[in-house]
């Protein structure tokens, strides 16, 4: 039984990962393994399209934590997108819309890279 | 007739396997309580964040163990305890002491004591080495009439 997907899906410069599920301390190191390999690939312009993530835990919080210095000191970054206000919410009690930038939508995300690249 | 209040109780097994049982059996009840479905989905959260801690504190991951929930409906409180039988952990140890400093940091646990005491309106914590560990969680009718 598995209650969480993860999806990667690769354009020109950014990667986006797609999340599905409930993202708890079972199912983090799912998504662990993902910004395990999208390092690994040294992908470090990263969209997470959570359109349709239905729970998120502080576990699944810890995993952006742990892999957002890394992706930025490769001068990337990991920008969210699509958010139920279900999960916004808990990013939101725990001061993360400071230090993740956040988008409705998923394309607003990617033209922030492009952006950041042509400057 | 003087109200009596209602208990229910669940055991789960110390694996992060339970944790998606743990919020069904509460959400369930908080729902039925008359809370939101927002304020339901709060519950099961801060409900998931002391099952994990207790996994992980209390038990260090080990499977075989289990964690007895158990609701107490009173007449305006809905109150959730946990009970396990593993190690004393000290919750002050795992929050972090300030949350900005924290984040910028990029420190990663911690956060689930602190969602805790945000989502509920009282967490409490009672330690009996080597018999039990209790945490109870409260949360009050928001729109006591």
């Amino acid at each position: 039984m598995s209650d969480f997907k993860v999806h990667q899906r690769d354009g020109e410069d950014v990667s986006v990962i797609e999340l599905k599920g409930y993202l708890d301390a079972h199912t983090a190191p799912d998504l662990e393994n993902a910004f395990q390999k999208l390092l690994t690939e040294k992908k470090y312009n990263i969209v997470v399209n959570c359109r349709d993530l239905s729970y998120i835990s502080s576990a699944g919080l810890g995993v952006f934590m742990a892999y957002v210095e890394d992706v930025r000191n490769n001068k990337g970054d990991i920008k969210l997108s699509n958010m139920s206000p279900k999960v916004y919410n808990v990013f939101d009690l725990l001061g993360f819309p400071i230090l993740y930038e956040i988008y409705k939508d998923e394309k607003e995300a990617v033209v922030k890279f492009h952006g950041a690249q042509t400057k | 007739m003087a109200f009596s209040a209602k208990h229910i109780s669940k055991k789960i097994q110390s694996k992060t396997e339970s944790l998606l049982e743990a919020r069904d059996f509460v959400g369930t009840a908080a729902r039925r309580f008359g809370f939101s479905e927002e304020e339901a989905a709060n519950i099961m959260l801060a409900v998931d964040e002391a099952c994990t801690n207790i996994i992980k504190h209390a038990y260090r991951f080990a499977p075989d163990k289990e964690i007895e929930i158990e609701i107490v409906e009173g007449k305006e409180s809905f109150e959730i305890r946990m009970y396990d039988s593993g190690a004393q952990f000290n919750p002050d140890a795992i929050r972090p002491p300030d949350l900005k400093e924290h984040l910028g940091h990029f420190r990663r646990g911690g956060l689930g004591v602190y969602l805790m005491k945000k989502l509920m309106d009282k967490v409490e914590y009672k330690f009996q080495p080597g018999k039990r560990n209790e945490v109870r969680l409260v949360k009050y009718r928001s729109n006591a009439a």
